[in-house]
């Protein structure tokens, strides 16, 4: 029982069997959080620094509580406050870091490889929370455990990413995970927000009419627009988005079956999804984030045994 | 290979363990029973079934717990976890814990660990099907017992639940 990997970069590095692997490792991860002591002393030997880059606020506090619920001693660093304001950088700060006896970095980043890039330099076992437009693994790993959860089974499932797929690392994420695990997929959102050649170099499905999406769907994963990400302008207003692109009640009710909606947060209400969406039964945005610190205990726990300990 | 328990004596053994439980105590109200994963909850399947016939309607309570996470060899090997199913409090109940083979004593050891998430039971118990005299790395020994065994550290010995018999090798 061992992931093929040292480090969880992307799920383009994973194969099947570790997807699996950590969705079953999660669902009895899950059942630990229901305890009345929701703690176990696995990682008790391990020390794990939380590198934040970017600013998140899911993310970090699912990630330390699933290190601290597996009794892991944790370091939280910003980069904000840091002396990475001094000019140092990424590797010298991680060196540092690992100088100090630390086993294991869980890394969000603005720049897309930059967990890829510590990997070859440093000898702990890097995490993944979002490397800019590429991959957010962890992610789309709960993103697969709630839905699997929902529906029993993803081979097969009619899943449709919506919004800003040009921006979104939870899309490219899902797109890996779900063509590997069988389900099929489509992108939906405005051309501008679309790459060109997503439809081929994926064998996806691409289409720019909301309600024809949702139609043909069982899941919906309703994506942030990531304004801080996009450097021109590729709609003409928020409001305008939210006529042509935003998931609403009217529009659901239109298309005469129930489907499940996710949304990996924070939510933009108002834009990508309406409130009544976001708060109504067909979602399990919150199942989610209680999902992600199962997910997140199975991915360090199958990593930390790769450590080096002697 | 030597067969140590057959078919019919692995029947009786089962029968006699529940018997030994009932013995002990009158009110099987304050008694949980619970099953380590993955090879002791047949032997617990087996107790749990046995107790229900003999006490028709009684109301013993009876879980199921997977100790992976609490190994102390997560270092050298890591284990697939199974499904832990307790779905009640421990608190001040009697527990009596179920696995299949006593060796070294270290999955009770850590079997104790991991009850203790689930509460502060009055008295935890060891029940097992098998038990490997002279071979324990721990100071743990069964309250209850199916056959007590000498075998050398290089043997094995194995509960076949399929065929209802147990054997050394």
């Amino acid at each position: 029982m061992q992931l093929s990997t040292k480090h969880l970069l992307g799920i383009k590095d994973l194969q099947l069997s570790d997807i699996e692997l950590i969705l079953s490792t999660a669902t009895q991860f899950k059942e630990v959080l229901q305890r009345p002591i929701k703690k176990v002393p696995s990682l008790r030997d391990t020390t794990i620094v939380n590198l934040f880059y970017e600013n998140s606020t899911r993310t970090r506090i699912s990630f330390e509580l699933a290190e601290k619920r597996l009794s892991a001693d944790t370091l939280n660093f910003s980069a904000s406050g840091s002396s990475v304001s001094k000019g140092e950088t990424l590797l010298d700060t991680v060196n540092n870091i690992l100088s100090m006896k630390v086993d294991m970095v869980v890394m969000r980043h603005s720049a897309s490889g930059a967990p890829h890039f510590l990997a070859k330099h440093i000898p702990a076992a890097i995490i993944n929370a979002g490397d800019g437009i590429n991959e957010h693994p962890t992610q789309a790993l709960l993103d697969a455990f709630s839905i699997k959860e929902k529906c029993g089974t993803l081979k097969g499932k009619k899943v449709v990413l919506v919004g800003d797929i040009m921006h979104s690392r939870v899309a490219l994420s899902n797109i890996y995970l779900l063509k590997k695990a069988g389900a099929e997929v489509m992108v939906a959102g405005p051309p501008t927000l679309i790459p060109k050649y997503i439809s081929a170099a994926f064998d996806i499905r691409v289409e720019y009419n909301l309600k024809k999406a949702l139609k043909w769907c069982d899941v919906a994963n309703v994506l942030r627009i990531q304004l801080e990400r996009q450097n021109q302008v590729l709609f003409s207003s928020l409001r305008e988005y939210n006529l042509a692109y935003g998931v609403s009640k009217k529009l659901l009710e239109s298309i005469n079956k129930e489907i499940v909606i996710l949304h990996p947060g924070p939510v933009n209400r108002g834009v990508e999804i309406d409130s009544d969406v976001a708060d109504s039964k067909q979602s399990i945005i919150l199942q989610q984030v209680e999902n992600g610190v199962a997910v997140r205990m199975a991915v360090l726990y199958l990593l930390s045994n790769k450590q080096n300990f002697n | 290979m030597k067969t140590i328990l057959d078919k019919y004596q692995l029947q009786i053994t089962i029968e006699r363990l529940a018997y030994q439980l009932i013995e002990n105590y009158s009110d099987l109200s304050s008694v949980v029973i619970i099953g380590i994963q993955p090879r002791g909850i047949f032997l617990s399947d087996k107790i749990f079934a046995q107790l229900k016939k003999i006490i028709p309607g009684n109301t013993i309570e009876y879980g199921k717990m997977d100790i992976t996470f609490y190994r102390d060899d997560i270092r050298k090997e890591l284990h697939s976890p199974n499904q832990t199913n307790i779905s009640f409090s421990i608190e001040d109940k009697n527990v009596v814990l179920i696995d299949d083979v006593l060796y070294t004593g270290r999955t009770i050891r850590a079997a104790l660990d991991a009850l203790l998430a689930f509460g502060r039971p009055k008295k935890v118990e060891l029940c097992v099907l098998i038990n490997r005299r002279y071979s324990r790395q721990l100071p743990i020994q069964p309250d209850y017992c199916g056959k007590a065994i000498d075998s050398l550290i290089s043997q094995k010995v194995k509960v076949e639940w399929d065929k209802e018999e147990v054997v050394l090798y």
